[in-house]
Parts: C-alpha cells; structure tokens; sequence
C-alpha cells in the first residue's frame, strides 16, 4: 500500500479550471474522500491521478516515486467506476481475473487469485454467471473484485454507489468500510453524499470550484469548518448562517445579532470587517422563554428521537434540532439561545472562518494527533 | 402494476389485423420483381417474353445454361454429324441449332464482384472503425468540420464525379483494375462507414477502455478486446450497408472497367445482345447476383436491426 500525494495539481480545460493549485496528501491506509457539488473537480483530480487525465501541471507521488505522467496501465493502480464498467462480453470470473491475464499471472494462480477475491466480497456463488444478469449490488462488488484482486498500490473510486438505490447504498457504505478494515488499502473515494463521506472517511477533502476548501477528519469538517461553503455543504439540515456585526476585538466573547447578543467562543485576532456570519448547528440552538433572538415557530419535521423546527426570527430562518420530547406549536411566539462553546464565526467577504478559542483548539489537538 | 402506460396505445384485435394486412401487401410487392425474376430464369426464351405472361410454364435450365457458356451457330447437317450430345447445356443447344462454343465470363465477373465487394467492405469498416474511435474518444482539432468534409463527399451524386475520376485512373493505370475499384468503393463507403461507427462507439462507455487501461492494458489493446467486441452489432451493420453499394454499384463499374477487374452488374446487360433477346440467361445472372447479397442479410439481418434502431432507444 501506498502514500499518494498531490503537490499544486492543476487542471484547466480551455478556459475552464476544473482543478486550482490543489495539494493534499493521502496517508498509506488511508480512506480519503474527496467531496463536493458535481462539477467540483472532484472526479477531475480522481482521474488525474489514476492517469486518465494529464494535469496541466503540478505533481502527483505514489510512495515517493514521479507518476504524474505515467501511463494509467504502469501506476499500478485500482480504479472503480459509479457505472461498474463491466465488460459486458465477458463472465464474472473472467472480468474478475482480466487484470491478471495481462500481467502473465499463471493460471492457476489467476484462478485462486480469483476465488479469494470472490470470498472476500461473497460473490463466489456468481463467477460463471454472465454479469448482465446481475443486480446493482452484485455489479458494484464483481467491480471491486476485478480491483482488489491486482493488490494495487490504492484504490480509486468514483462515486461507486451512486448508481445504487438508498438501501443497498447503506449496506454498501458499511461494506465498503469493512473490506478497507480488513485490506488496509489506501483508498481515495469520491462522493457528493455527505453522508457515505461521513461515514467511510478517515480524511475528508471538501471541494469547491476546483478548490480544496478544507481537509480533514469527518469530526473537524463537521464541528469547525473552514469556510462558509463547507458550513453549508454538510451537514443535513445544514448549518445556520446568521448575519452578525463587527468589528470585533481580540478576546471579544460576545457578537451583535440583530438586536441581541449572543456568546461566542472568545475571538483570537479580532477582525475589523462589519459583515461578519455566525455559524450555528441545528442541534446548538435551544429554545428559551424570555429574552434571546425572538422568533416564531414556523415548522417541524418529526424525525424519530428528534425533531427539525424550522423558526422565522428578524435574522432570517433558523433550524433547530431538538428533543421530539418538546412540543412545539407552530405560530407559537418563541426566544431562541445558542449554546456559545462550538459556534463558528465567518468573515462574509472571505468567507473564511475566524480563529478563535474554539477552532484553536482543534489546531492544538490536531498537532497531538499529527 | 397491471396498467401500464402502454396499455393505452395497446392494439386492438382491428388494428393488428389491418397493420398486418398493410405488412403483407407491401412485402409481396416488393417481392414481386424478385419472383419474376426467378421465374423467368427458369423459362424457356419464348416462354420468357410471351404475352399473357406465363405464370405456369415447364421450367427449362436454357437460362442458366445461355449464362454460363458462349454458344455457335452451325447447320443441321453439321449437328447430325456431331457424336450425341453429352450434358443438359449441349442438348439444349442443339434444339435450337447452336454448339456450346466454351464458357462464358460470368464465373471471372462474378468473382470480380465478390473480390472487390469484400475487398472495399473490408477496407471501408476497418479504416471506419479506427476514425470513428478517434473522433469519438480523443480531442480532434477541428474534429466537426472533419465530419462534416467526410460527409461532404456524399453530397454529390457519384456521376458528378465521373469524368474526373475516368481521367484520373486512364493517368495512373487505375482503369480496369480490381485494386483501382476496391480504392474507390473504399473512398465512398468510409465516409459512410466513420458516421455509423462514430455513432456506435459514443454509445459504448469510455470507462470499458479507462478500466481496461488502469487494469494494465494499452490503448491498442483496449481497442482490440473491449471496444471491438462491444462495436461487432455496429461493425456486422456498417459492413452491410458498404458491402450493399460495392456489390450493386453500376455506374462506375461500367465507366470504369470493362475486362480484367468487370463486375457482374455490367455484365449481366451484355448476355442480352448474344444470340436475340436472352432475357432467362440475364434473369438467372441477376438470381446468382442476388443471392449472396440475401444470405449475407438474412443471416446478420438481427444485427442490421438492432444497428439501425441502436441509440434510438435508451436501456
């Protein structure tokens, strides 16, 4: 298994940047997503590195060694497409053992080769069947068999289950986790799901417009995101951006909005822009009784244990989570508090995040971690 | 669900009976002239051309025997001098005072057609198939106006062109050669051929090839074990559409050749001025002519199907 790493990668199509200056690194035994809207370059930086694109400059590294204008047949790498790309003419078992019939792998040695990939992934049952009988699921692991049974250097995968329906996506989420467990391959995935992100990731590369917006774990992304893109990419229902005054001074814990305050984690540098974006997660809000940001209950969606009510204030729309032990009556006058320890504070001209008390201390745990 | 949105337009008992009945009318007509012509190969010359026309007649082989021999006049005397007669073709030259002379030039004009038709279908689909491929997988500068200059060469009707290409086979002693016809049935069925195929290839997914290449195999080799296997329904239907106008091709033949590489549709009119009105012996040439062509459909005809209606549909 291997260390990939992707040094200023540029991608421009004509006119058009698909990938800008993007460097990450994927540590070996890795499971990396990459994330973002369609149109990303998400898919772009994916097929660069499996060398089915050639980038317009910049590095790409497999375990130290310059691959970035190999040849995708010499990287030594795995690659799954969203639409399978079976080949159709051919049975289970020979697509599964194709990558190996042209690397002189002895028959013998193909055919248990084969066999074990098959009992990795339970599809032992389906080598002699044709694969255009087969369902999406069973497509989606005759793909990963014809992957894993090379032993690549890394796996990439392109939006594997995004042609599979909700179910068997869950299914396969936990699958797909599993067989990394257990293979321990570095693997680079890329979605737009959040959730299959979320859930699978180690790392999680959030991108934008061809732009890395924020690397790291599912944890970080989610509870102190870098920027107002990812702030309001993920999470579901996602993040409140509320409009909040400044300038603020270094140390301030307190931010103007409409025409409360509410605490916030103490602010480091200060900042002197006036726009600024407090960033509040649904289940950060609390209802109060008097006093706070006054709105009214304009909704709710009953989700089980909890409940997504959605309330108009003078800041504009606020989602809650809370408990479904709550009742909430809809057109019902209500005061609204936010839990100030995890708030994010956004610069609305940068769009970027403001460092304070809260985001430094991720910095530091980070460092441990690292 | 037992309704489906289909059961709206589903025929009735009527209007299967009349779209059957349309089916049926169209197809003997177009049969007609086929039948007709397999009839009179088998008539006798009067029998061919007697009027009411004959529909029950004895069948006579003087047809297929006019076609394959070139036949002399002699006296009576001379033919009583002669040994009996030894085969049906003899026999039947004799009853109408003739001696088969040798064969004719069908067999070698016939083999002509069947050289240069393959030879051009050959070359029109494999140098098809590797434009297509371009045009469809790589970034071809200028790749539509190329389409289009390809397209072009069909615009005009082939005579247009005739003269031109007359002079220019007599300077490059291209005239009456069978690779000079396989040169240009070839140049007019390609462009045909890289639209088809182009069409065919965009329908099969890049991501065969991608992952045949990341699974270690080169381009080439992609090509030859993904692409061309996935293509063979809009090769088998390319190759009939070239291999049709090569076979049938009439104008150029005539303009063009006229010995050594003539094809049968040239020829078969010339056995009319040997010997009277011989019309049984150009119906049999023109039944043999048309017999390969019909195999080579029916055979491939499921093919021919799916590749005209392919990309019509979505899976």
């Amino acid at each position: 298994m291997a260390e990939i790493r992707v040094e200023n990668l540029h991608k421009s199509f004509g006119e058009f940047v698909a990938v800008k200056n993007s460097s990450f690194t994927v540590a070996s035994g890795e499971f990396f997503v990459m994330l973002g809207p369609s149109g990303c370059g998400k898919t772009t930086t994916l097929r660069m590195i499996a060398g089915l694109e050639l980038p317009s400059s910049g590095l790409i590294r497999l375990d130290g060694d310059d691959v970035t204008q190999l040849r995708a047949s010499a990287r030594d790498i795995a690659f799954v497409f969203q639409l399978f790309a079976l080949y159709p003419h051919m049975n289970v078992r020979k697509n599964i053992a194709y990558p190996l019939a042209n690397q002189g792998v002895a028959k013998p040695e193909i055919k248990t080769r084969v066999e074990e990939a098959a009992r990795t992934l339970r599809i032992g049952h389906l080598l002699d069947r044709s694969v255009s009988g087969l369902s999406g699921g069973d497509r989606q692991r005759v793909a990963l068999g014809r992957a894993i049974v090379r032993n690549p250097k890394a796996f990439l995968m392109d939006e594997p289950l995004g042609a599979l329906d909700t179910e068997l996506r869950e299914a396969m989420i936990a699958e797909l986790r599993a067989l990394h467990d257990r293979l321990g391959a570095t693997t680079l995935y890329v979605t737009h799901d959040q959730l299959e992100a979320m859930a699978m990731a180690d790392k999680i590369a959030v991108m934008n417009k061809g732009v890395i917006e924020q690397f790291d774990t599912p944890q970080q992304i989610y509870g102190r995101p870098a920027t107002l893109f990812v702030a309001d990419f993920i999470g579901s229902p996602p993040m409140n951006l509320i409009p909040c005054r400044g300038p603020l001074a270094p140390g301030a814990t307190t931010v103007q909005v409409g025409e409360t305050v509410a605490g916030i984690p103490a602010v480091l540098d200060g900042t002197t822009a006036t726009d600024l974006v407090l960033g509040v997660r649904p289940e950060q809000v609390q209802l109060v009784d008097e006093g706070g940001l006054r709105g009214e209950v304009f909704g709710a969606e009953y989700l089980g244990t909890t409940q997504i009510v959605t309330l108009r204030t003078g800041a504009g729309t606020v989602r809650a989570r809370l408990s479904s032990a709550e009742t909430v009556t809809v057109g019902a006058p209500v005061g609204l508090a936010f839990r100030p320890e995890k708030l994010s504070l956004f610069d609305k001209a940068t769009g970027r995040a403001l460092r304070t008390a809260w985001t430094v201390a991720a910095e530091t745990k980070g460092h441990r971690r690292g | 669900m037992s309704t489906s949105a289909h059961s709206v337009v589903e025929p009735t008992g009527r209007t299967k009976a009349i779209a059957g009945s349309l089916v049926i009318a169209y197809a003997l007509i177009t049969m007609l002239p086929l039948v007709w012509i397999f009839l009179t190969a088998l008539k006798t010359p009067p029998d061919s051309i007697s009027y009411p026309p004959k529909i029950v007649f004895t069948p006579s082989l003087e047809g297929f025997c006019n076609l394959f021999t070139t036949r002399s006049r002699q006296t009576e005397d001379y033919i009583k001098s002669l040994p009996p007669a030894s085969g049906t073709c003899e026999q039947i030259a004799r009853a109408r005072n003739m001696v088969v002379a040798g064969p004719s030039n069908y067999v070698p004009r016939f083999w002509n057609s069947v050289v240069i038709a393959f030879g051009s279908t050959f070359f029109a689909v494999a140098l098809g198939t590797m434009a297509a491929y371009g045009f469809s997988r790589f970034r071809v500068p200028l790749a539509d106006d190329l389409l289009f200059f390809i397209l072009s060469t069909r615009m005009m009707p082939p005579i247009a062109v005739a003269i031109p290409i007359y002079l220019m086979y007599r300077e490059l002693g291209l005239s009456d050669t069978k690779f000079g016809m396989i040169l240009l049935y070839t140049a007019v069925n390609v462009s045909l051929a890289v639209w088809l195929l182009k069409g065919f290839i965009d329908e099969i997914p890049r991501e065969y090839e991608e992952a045949a290449m990341i699974d270690g195999y080169t381009r080439l080799q992609a090509f030859r074990k993904v692409v061309l296997p996935q293509a063979a329904t809009g090769i088998a239907a390319t190759a009939i559409f070239c291999m049709i106008f090569a076979w049938n091709e009439y104008a150029f033949a005539v303009l063009l050749t006229s010995g050594e590489a003539q094809t049968a549709p040239p020829f078969i009119p010339i056995i009319i001025g040997e010997g009277g009105q011989d019309w049984p012996a150009v119906a049999a040439g023109t039944a043999i002519f048309l017999v390969p062509i019909v195999v080579f459909t029916v055979l491939l005809r499921k093919h021919l199907l799916r590749g005209i209606t392919f990309g019509a549909v979505r899976k």
